[in-house]
């Protein structure tokens, strides 16, 4: 049997060429998280570079106006680059160096993880290219100036649809060629074995800081944890210390797009089907002869036909419930949020606030609802603008 | 012996590569049935796939033109049966894993060995996977091909072993595409395999011109050309078959 699974989900599904690499990867890793000095200097960067813990904030005004479950929300908005996608970048960047890697590769869709390892790159004394849909790095061009200001070379991608699975196949051609020297830091908990494990225990600090800090504020844990889904890494970072107690509803916010009954959505669960792509076993949005289906969603980083093979998992047990929500149930959540806490949420983050928004009135007023806040909204500033009809851009 | 061993027998097997359905499937039934009596030794058959990751942009761009044109694996299954009334060349799918695992494995292998496959290349599909075709291609007799590539080193010798048919050389690293330069790599990593296995080695990536086909046959014992024949069909569309015939004579004579 193959490593990396998840149920049966995950594996190893990659050419032959890249074999040695994560066979390489998987064992560097597991010996640098037992380093003490690893852990060290990992622990020192995300305090002192990135801003952790980040903040639980009890969103008072919001828990009133739902009426039901105490609302937290968990600000890695606050965290520098703006979302949670530097805490894996900086433990894989921080890894490849220790591996003697001059060179890391990443994918985008947004912009949100080029960045990140952009930074973490530029800090860690790195070379690093970025794959970056041609769609996106016209939707996003001030993100691609911000990695060139990085010091980092971006590629925009021109095959396929242009998007986000496009970067990654880009990205894992790119490793194929070139693959001694250089460390393809993947953004999410999918791809090949070791990724998904890798990318979710760099993530997992949300879940264990949301687990310290709600015993501290409130002497006990959540009744429900709501998060955005993509390929799933700020969900999968904020859920798997409390997979183990099952009285915490863990609840991933698919996005549907225009809705699931339409062919504009990019809600994996609810409308995929089991699959064997990018490196993995999980669920797909394709047709009936594996091909894979162009996807939208309003939210670049949740434009993506695939989800990691861990959430496969979980769904597939019945441990965490996976919902979709709609582009305008986003764009209401991200108004929403502005307005009534003045924290302007990334758009992907506003696909969970949605749900809780529906979710919260539903519970008791002792009951407890965390919302994984996975990034801050400055991105998306434009392109709400844009859905509400005024033609701002960057 | 069954017909991919045959085509090793006594001599340097030529192997070239089209996508199925481009420019269409009418084109590739011709394509097949004329390369076959231009030389070739066997023809490895492309399903496209939408996302080929091991794919250079001019196989890439085939698959793309291939899916716009509506073909599909059921309709490539239709045309290799017409394919096995006129030829007995022998045929070799390669694709990608996720066609095959969401038609159903064992409804792909079935439907291989009913229309007259012999056997299946599936790069994104490695040694450690292989529990995941294996059982199916045993049960309908498909030959599942191995790849080797120059980062597999010490893997070398444990997928040699339990290689079938012929072993897929990969010539250097990076993805599919003809190359100026195809470095030493392979002729050292045929050396291994011929350490634990008699099995033939065929070059693969990057080969296009007749000099690079002879000296790659010099050390091996096939060689397998896609994007250069790929690139004629594009450029020449429907009309192709009289230039991509004459390709693969250049390239047969000279082996």
């Amino acid at each position: 049997m193959s490593k990396g699974r998840f149920g049966i989900h995950g594996g190893q599904f990659i050419p032959e060429t890249l074999m040695n690499a994560v066979i390489e990867l998987e064992e560097a890793y597991l010996h640098y998280k037992e380093d003490e000095e690893f852990c060290k200097e990992l622990e020192d960067l995300l305090n002192n570079y990135a801003g952790r813990p980040s903040l639980l904030y009890y969103a008072e005004k919001m828990t009133k106006d739902l009426g039901g479950a105490k609302i937290y929300l968990k600000r890695e908005d606050l965290n520098h680059t703006g979302s949670h996608k530097i805490n894996n970048v900086l433990g894989q960047v921080l890894l490849a160096k220790k591996m003697g890697k001059k060179r890391v590769i990443a994918e985008t869709g947004a912009g949100q993880h080029g960045v990140a390892t952009a930074t973490a790159a530029a800090l860690l004394g790195l070379e690093c290219e970025v794959f970056m849909g041609k769609e996106d790095t016209d939707r996003q061009a001030l993100n691609v100036f911000r990695m060139e200001l990085l010091g980092a070379k971006v590629h925009a991608v021109t095959s396929g649809t242009m998007t986000l699975k496009d970067a990654v196949n880009e990205t894992l051609r790119e490793w194929t060629k070139r693959v001694e020297d250089t460390h393809y830091v993947l953004g999410s908990v999918m791809g090949p074995h070791p990724f998904p494990m890798m990318v979710r225990d760099f993530q997992s600090v949300i879940g264990k800081e949301v687990k310290e800090q709600l015993l501290a504020k409130e002497g006990k844990l959540p009744d429900a944890v709501v998060a955005c889904v993509g390929g799933g890494s700020n969900a999968m970072g904020i859920f798997y210390d409390f997979i183990g107690d099952g009285q915490v509803r863990l609840i991933g916010c698919e996005a549907a797009g225009l809705g699931v009954d339409t062919d504009k959505t990019a809600a994996t669960i609810s409308t995929g089907t089991l699959g064997i792509f990018h490196g993995m076993k999980s669920y797909f949005c394709q047709d009936e002869y594996g091909q894979i289906m162009p996807v939208y969603s309003i939210s670049a980083g949740l434009d993506y036909p695939g989800i990691g093979p861990e959430h496969a998992y979980l769904h597939d047990i019945k441990r965490a419930e996976y919902v979709a929500v709609t582009d305008q149930e986003a764009v209401e959540a991200f108004e929403y949020l502005s307005r009534m806490e003045g924290i302007i949420p990334a758009i992907e983050s506003a696909h969970a606030v949605a749900y809780a928004k529906k979710l919260a009135p539903t519970m008791d007023r002792d009951q407890i609802l965390v919302i994984n806040l996975s990034g801050r909204g400055d991105k998306d500033v434009a392109a709400i603008a844009r859905y509400r009809g005024v033609q701002i851009y960057e | 012996m069954n017909r991919i061993e045959a085509a090793f027998q006594n001599k340097k097997a030529f192997i070239p590569f089209i996508t199925a359905g481009d420019p269409s499937l009418e084109v590739t039934q011709e394509l097949v049935i004329r390369m076959a009596e231009a030389g070739a030794d066997i023809i490895e058959l492309g399903i496209p796939f939408s996302d080929p990751v091991a794919e250079g942009s001019v196989i890439q761009d085939a698959d793309y033109r291939a899916l716009s044109g509506g073909v599909t694996t059921d309709k490539i299954f239709d045309m290799v049966t017409r394919i096995r009334k006129v030829s007995n060349v022998p045929l070799v799918f390669m694709t990608y894993a996720n066609p095959v695992y969401t038609y159903g494995t064992d409804h792909f292998m079935d439907n291989c060995k009913k229309a007259g496959i012999d056997g299946i290349i599936v790069p994104d599909v490695p040694y450690d996977e292989k529990t995941e075709l294996q059982p199916y291609c045993e049960k309908y007799g498909i030959t599942l091909i191995s790849m080797i590539a120059p980062t597999s080193r010490e893997r070398i010798h444990r997928i040699a072993k339990e290689a079938e048919g012929f072993l897929y050389c990969v010539s250097s690293m990076g993805v599919t595409g003809t190359r100026n330069e195809i470095g030493s790599a392979a002729e050292d990593m045929i050396r291994q395999v011929k350490e634990v296995k008699d099995i033939p080695c065929a070059i693969g990536f990057g080969i296009s011109t007749p000099e690079q086909a002879k000296r790659m046959s010099g050390f091996s014992d096939g060689v397998i050309v896609g994007s250069a024949i790929v690139k004629i069909i594009a450029g020449y569309g429907k009309d192709c078959i009289p230039h991509v015939v004459e390709f693969v004579r250049g390239m047969k004579e000279t082996m």
